[in-house]
């Protein structure tokens, strides 16, 4: 925070940005949340790892933002003449493919394709799982049951599989390979939230909220979500890293994005012909790939510790 | 059953309007089959509007189960049973969470992690429709002798005592004239006790409330009721007022028992 705004009064209690922040006696409803969100990030900055782990995610967005100023070259121009450059060639960072094309700003441009498909996922299957889990465990009875086999017949496919099957039959791109990949990774999400639900709806403050005359969906959304997304948020950006390889699985299968696009894992499955003699060509991406996924666990790691309620007491 | 409390025991032929609570041979259970247990057994007593009418008895006696079957939360329970001369079904109105409010046991349990004071009592006071909902939160704490300042703060920034006046303000948001107490002094430490216990008598008096308190601690009853239900084992085995409990004048032998051993207990 400002720290040269912060100074101490006569009674000892610091003033300005952070002063506001700390208050023990919030007045208003934003300063109460600011100061909870203060309190969480105070926290969360302690862990170095976590720390190091948004720092490279925030990165990355800023690259995939500013992808056209960052790229030296043009990501799909080909120069047969310059094809398989090494590392450190003149121009070329991290040297070029079997197409000439350079291969940093193929990396570069392929951060985006990497976000656009991580966001995707994380907007569809989470909250896919939260919808199905909560209300099966909130509902309980029939609702329960079928809902809880449904989950239970996607959890018994293999990812990778259902997946396959889904893009052969929905052609590939990368639209269905995200489509695929979120159809596949919501079950886990739905049993988290329906464990959680289980905990929670016999508790007093949900009893208390039905002595007012909440009705389900409020007390669904309202009363029960807010105490499952901390889990899921947690399992979110640790399963990331598995979504980013997942759809870098699919894309090395040639199931996921399409040839010219960059994307890191069609990346590799380029540059496995070469593997032998020119190595890089399928090991930058792969280093990419690796540094996100680590990135997604460290992050997810930091963040369990902080928003999981039984990890701590609070 | 003690015949000489007319009101108190039931089948006194008082008019029956003027009863906030009348239970009639009200039975609960949970589980089926083989599994049913039986956690109240044919209980009746009614209770004067203005009243307040303690239940005591050891843990399991079932004495939880009457308001939580009172209050619609449990819903395997036969009998009749009446609020403000309505009779209630399985499923209970808006209306009738305006009459009859509770107060749970555990203050660290009843209050919502991720929701501020602020939050639980604009929630509460939006559901029942109320409008200019600022100003009636801010009466709710002074009511209940918390200042505005704890307006804003979320429940792992409050003491167990400040949590459950907490939830004796969202109780009385509604504004209702019946208020179902489960216990609720046992998990506070004993100073704090006898704060929450003043507060409530204070609140009976200026709202003129109608108290039904569950409790195993007879000086918490003896401090707030007029008159007690024993329970054992899910059977209301005696009825009488609270100058006769003090006197030690009770009839049934488990009353005797539970006198005698809370009595032994204090001069120890």
């Amino acid at each position: 925070m400002n720290q040269a705004h912060t100074t101490l009064n006569d009674s000892g209690t610091s003033r300005g940005m952070r002063g506001w922040l700390t208050a023990d006696i919030p007045r208003s409803r934003w300063q109460a949340r600011a100061s909870a969100w203060y309190h969480g990030w105070l926290e969360f900055k302690a862990n170095r790892l976590a720390l190091l782990g948004l720092c490279i995610l925030v990165a990355l967005v800023l690259i995939a933002i500013f992808a056209p100023w960052l790229s030296p070259h043009d990501p799909y121009a080909q120069s047969l003449s310059n094809r398989l450059l090494p590392l450190g060639s003149e121009g070329h960072l991290l040297g070029t493919d079997s197409l000439g094309r350079d291969l940093l700003s193929r990396m570069i441009y392929g951060s985006r394709i990497t976000l656009y498909i991580v966001a995707l996922v994380a907007l569809i299957a989470p909250v896919a799982g939260l919808l199905m889990g909560t209300v099966a465990g909130y509902v309980g009875g029939w609702t329960d049951t079928v809902l809880m086999r449904i989950t239970d017949i996607f959890l018994a496919f293999p990812r990778l599989v259902l997946a396959l099957a889904f893009v052969a039959a929905l052609g590939a791109g990368i639209e269905n390979a995200v489509l695929a990949i979120a159809l596949t990774a919501w079950p886990p999400y739905a049993r988290i939230a329906r464990a959680e639900t289980l905990t929670i709806r016999s508790s007093d403050y949900i009893s208390a909220v039905k002595l007012q005359g909440a009705g389900t969906l409020r007390i669904i959304v309202k009363h029960i979500w807010p105490l499952c997304i901390a889990s899921l948020i947690v399992r979110i950006t640790l399963d990331m890293a598995g979504i980013i390889l997942a759809a870098a699985g699919l894309g090395f299968l040639g199931l996921g994005a399409r040839p010219p696009s960059p994307e890191w894992g069609a990346m590799i499955a380029e540059g496995r012909r070469f593997i032998l003699d020119h190595w890089w060509v399928a090991t930058m991406p792969g280093l990419a790939i690796f540094t996100v996924s680590l990135a997604f666990n460290l992050l997810g790691d930091g963040l369990r510790d902080l928003l999981d309620p039984k990890s701590h007491s609070k | 059953m003690n015949e000489a409390i007319a009101g108190y025991a039931n089948g006194a032929g008082a008019p029956a309007t003027d009863f906030a609570i009348e239970i009639d041979g009200l039975s609960v259970w949970f589980g089926q089959g083989r599994d049913r247990v039986d956690a109240v057994k044919n209980a009746s007593f009614d209770l004067p509007a203005g009243s307040s009418f303690g239940l005591v008895g050891e843990s399991g006696s079932g004495k939880s189960t009457i308001l939580r079957a009172l209050t619609g939360l449990v819903k395997t329970w036969d009998g009749g049973l009446r609020v403000n001369g309505h009779d209630l079904g399985r499923k209970r109105s808006k209306d009738f969470y305006k009459q009859l409010q509770m107060v749970f046991q555990d203050p660290y349990a009843s209050l919502h992690p991720r929701h501020s004071v602020d939050q639980v009592l604009s929630e509460t006071l939006s559901l029942h429709k109320f409008n200019n909902i600022n100003d009636r939160v801010e009466k709710l704490l002074t009511d209940v002798g918390l200042g505005p300042q704890f307006r804003f703060r979320y429940p792992h920034q409050l003491s167990g005592g400040q949590r459950q006046r907490v939830a004796i303000a969202r109780a009385l948001a509604p504004e209702p004239s019946i208020l179902l107490l489960d216990e609720p002094t046992s998990a506070l430490d004993v100073s704090v006790q006898a704060e929450i216990l003043n507060l409530l008598t204070d609140l009976r008096q200026e709202k003129n409330l109608t108290y039904l308190m569950v409790s195993h601690n007879l000086a918490v009853v003896g401090h707030l009721c007029e008159h007690i239900a024993v329970m054992q084992n899910g059977v209301i085995v005696e009825v009488l007022p609270v100058e006769e409990m003090r006197q030690l004048k009770s009839s049934h032998p488990y009353t005797q028992n539970l006198l005698q051993s809370s009595l032994g207990f204090v001069r120890q």
